[in-house]
């Protein structure tokens, strides 16, 4: 196979430039650039060969342009950086003198020679060798014009948390329709449960609300709540989601909000939205500020579903809104954009063996906590120990549980829990001044505006700050003992408390891991949702089109949330307002005499891009599919499949240059 | 260790666009060094790496053949480096059928922040290809050349 391909097509006869660049001394130290420059002229096909000291440069390009036309070139090879930096660069340059911007190569010839050797001789050889495989590519490279695809301008936000609702306001605000998808049946996410936020101690809900009040009402927005994204196909500007609706039993246009089903409901569950601390009814309203604001059937807990048992809610109902035979529901939405914000978990505690939990031994995690603050909370305000419902006299706030434990649990610092100890602290000493408060901690990690001050404002009111991790939590009558050392004294403490409140790390929502296979966007180590470059495109995903913000990424507080929503409104928005969008044409390609018809190519298409033409009986690249990874070209068995400039014949010849010996 | 068989060997790498050569790069930009005995050819995907490429390359005389991708579960084409996974198996095997020794072929996931890890790849697959007789075939390679 491989001799065939040296007899070169009599069309061949391209003519090629090479322009070297010294990089300054990056890589003139230890590749002799001028002698490259030299031997380059010889090279089949290169009819010009130059140096250049900066050839990114200003007076750089203008050099390679006037070249370009001089030389009346065809294609180039710039031997220079690596293709992530200039690529672009000279495409652009390149293009602007008439030349195709997939017939510029580029010879990395300093981050994967100059800079990794050391040997100026044996580098020289080397970067040549770069050149000539390059070189032998150009030769076969094909113009290629960039495919173009309209762009649906709908956008899906997954999520309604506040990261969630704040892209969806910005993108629905700027003129975009957004389907706003929330697998629970409300809202809102975690900010609904929180009493007030640090360091203002507004009220959660009261900035929240008008937010979600907002999204409930706006003209672009199209909410589906109890839902979920089970399937992403198609591409950047074209995604096909598939979305399915679990069934609420209540018909939410004709539900008034009179209460009535909730009076008669006979079953009582605890509440999650409580945190478990507070009771519900089957039939339920979340919140008193839901969105939407309807009942919702829990369908695990309700006998109604056997009508015979119980009925009474629909008995009641006087609006006829409730219907037990509802019915799961897909929906398939086109959009061109889709945000993630799926948000936060929090680490469960039973993994801790060393901690008894549970409100029953009056150890609760810091949402819990939140809702025993909350004036809408279960105990109306009031901080109350769940077990007995009496004042507890002394509460332990323990920080880092799960997290900063790189043998046992999480290695990373969850970020927020020292902040939101210090409010709550200070909240129950303001409450409750004759309560002593203990707070275990590692560091103290309160960066970000006023949130330093809050720490020392919580520590002058009398918060008792103790170095040390606790070692055991367990209960002893009706107390909750804690063992721990102050690692600052080296004493060791055991405090008996009567309420214990833990700030246990926060993790990926429960089913990030499944959403991440729907939409193929990466995770990272810890499972969160990982960006595309931690500093540059920290809203952005490898996956062209799907934007990712919030703590579906990492542990953030509130105004890091709200930021990364309008971020990745924003990227979402760069690509809507555009008409078009330009698909790279490195794509696959069938030759219709070799194929045979054999659908080994189908198979292995992550894609869906390979169809097969039955009349013809060959397959068909769609090309709009087809991302260009090449896995169907290096299987085909009658090598009928190929990418474009990366074929089969190319690669060979880069390898045959490659390895040739170097007397000439 | 034995003896030096073969002081300066012929190293063919195909690297993944999205991991292992930005990997390669990363090791440039922190002036990492390792030996010159290896050219690169960069492809999409490992999954673009076709079998007949490596056999190409030990039939040219390539001492050694590195084919190196995203880790398991972090291929950017989502599933293209476990096609390579198992092509890879097969090659070996082949090479092994065809006298080529299979500790010339070296399949290895180098992500993009690995760059310590690309140089160890490639400085330990060369330091052990210099432990190992010149490939057979190279003489085949002088004489394919001479033909032309």
């Amino acid at each position: 196979m491989s001799q065939k391909k040296k007899t070169r097509e009599p069309e061949e006869a391209k003519r090629l430039g090479v322009f070297v660049c010294h990089c300054g001394k990056n890589i003139a130290a230890t590749v002799d650039v001028e002698n490259i420059a030299k031997e380059a002229t010889n090279l089949h096909g290169v009819v010009h060969a130059a140096e250049s000291h900066y050839l990114c440069s200003e007076p750089g390009q203008k050099a390679l342009q006037d070249d370009i036309k001089y030389h009346r070139l065809d294609g180039i090879i710039c031997a220079c950086c690596s293709p992530t930096l200039h690529e672009e660069t000279f495409r652009k340059a390149a293009a602007d003198v008439g030349i195709n911007k997939y017939e510029v190569e580029i010879a990395n010839i300093r981050e994967k020679c100059s800079w990794v050797h050391s040997d100026k001789e044996k580098a020289t050889v080397k970067a040549m060798k770069i050149i000539e495989t390059k070189v032998e590519k150009a030769l076969l490279n094909e113009a290629l014009t960039p495919i173009s695809v309209d762009v649906n301008r709908n956008a899906m936000v997954v999520g309604a948390g506040i990261t969630g609702i704040q892209a969806a306001l910005d993108l629905a605000n700027s003129g975009y329709h957004v389907y706003l998808v929330e697998q629970s049946p409300t809202i809102g996410g975690h900010m609904a449960q929180l009493t007030s936020t640090f360091p203002t101690l507004d009220c959660s809900q009261c900035i929240l609300s008008p937010k979600m009040s907002e999204i409930a009402h706006h003209d672009n927005v199209e909410l589906i709540t109890n839902a979920k994204l089970t399937s992403v196909t198609g591409f950047v500007g074209n995604f096909k989601a598939q979305i399915t609706k679990k069934p609420k039993f209540v018909i939410e246009e004709l539900c008034n909000l009179c209460d009535d089903c909730v009076e008669v409901c006979p079953v009582i569950v605890p509440n999650e939205f409580e945190g478990g601390l507070g009771p519900r009814k089957a039939i339920y309203l979340p919140f008193p500020q839901a969105v939407p604001s309807a009942y919702i059937l829990d369908i695990e807990n309700c006998l109604g579903i056997h009508p015979l048992v119980c009925s009474k809610c629909r008995d009641a109902c006087e609006q006829k809104a409730i219907n037990y035979d509802m019915k799961e529901e897909i929906v398939e939405l086109n959009v061109g954009a889709i945000v993630i914000a799926t948000g936060y978990d929090l680490y469960d505690i039973s993994k801790i063996s060393e901690y008894d939990f549970g409100p029953e031994v009056d150890v609760i995690d810091g949402l819990q906590f939140e809702r025993l603050l909350n004036s809408a909370g279960p105990t109306g305000g009031a901080v109350l120990r769940p077990s007995d419902h009496k004042k507890p006299e002394t509460v332990v706030f323990v920080q880092c549980v799960g997290s900063r434990d790189p043998e046992h649990h999480m290695a990373y610092c969850s970020k927020i829990c020292c902040t939101y100890t210090g409010k709550h602290a200070l909240l129950l000493k303001d409450q409750e001044p004759e309560t002593e408060v203990y707070v275990f901690y590692i560091d103290i990690r309160a960066a970000g505006r006023g949130y330093e001050e809050f720490i020392d404002r919580a520590q002058e009111m009398g918060v008792i700050y103790i170095r040390g991790k606790p070692s055991k939590i367990f209960r002893e009558g009706d107390k909750t003992i804690i063992w721990a050392a102050n690692t600052l004294t080296g004493e060791r403490l055991e405090v008996e408390a009567d309420l214990v409140v833990l700030a246990p790390a926060m993790i990926p929502s429960f089913d990030t891991k499944i959403l991440s296979g729907v939409t193929k966007c990466n995770l990272d180590e810890y499972g969160f949702f990982k960006e595309a470059h931690v500093k540059l495109k920290p809203v952005e995903s490898l996956v062209q089109g799907l934007f990712v913000a919030g703590t579906a990424l990492s542990p953030k507080d509130i105004p890091e949330c709200v930021a990364q929503g309008s971020a990745a409104a924003s990227k979402a928005m760069a690509l809507l307002s555009k008409p078009q969008l330009y698909h790279d044409p490195i794509v696959a390609i069938v030759n219709e005499k070799a194929c045979s018809g054999c659908k080994v190519c189908q198979s292995l298409c992550p894609y869906g891009a390979i169809s097969f033409d039955s009349v013809k009986n060959i397959s068909v690249v769609k090309e709009i599919l087809c991302q260009g990874c090449g896995t169907c070209a290096s299987a085909c068995p009658s090598l009928a499949l190929t990418l474009k400039n990366q074929t089969d014949k190319q690669i060979e010849n880069m390898i045959r240059i490659a390895l040739k010996t170097e007397a000439k | 260790m034995s003896e030096l068989l073969n002081p300066e060997p012929k190293v063919i790498a195909f690297l993944c666009k999205w991991c292992s050569s930005n990997a390669a790069d990363l090791a440039g930009v922190s002036r990492m060094k390792y030996p010159a005995n290896v050219i690169t050819i960069v492809t999409p995907c490992s999954g673009r790496v076709d079998p007949t490429y490596i056999f190409d390359a030990l039939a040219g005389g390539a001492d050694g053949v590195i084919v190196a991708g995203c880790h398991p579960g972090e291929c950017h084409y989502v599933t293209g480096n476990y096609k390579t996974l198992k092509r890879m198996v097969l090659v070996k095997e082949l090479a092994a059928q065809m006298g080529i020794e299979d500790e010339r072929i070296h399949l290895e996931w180098i992500s993009s922040s690995e760059a310590k890890k690309f140089v160890k790849t490639m400085t330990e697959f060369i330091e052990k290809l210099k432990h190992l007789p010149p490939n057979p075939l190279r003489n085949n390679r002088v004489a394919l050349e001479a033909k032309h």
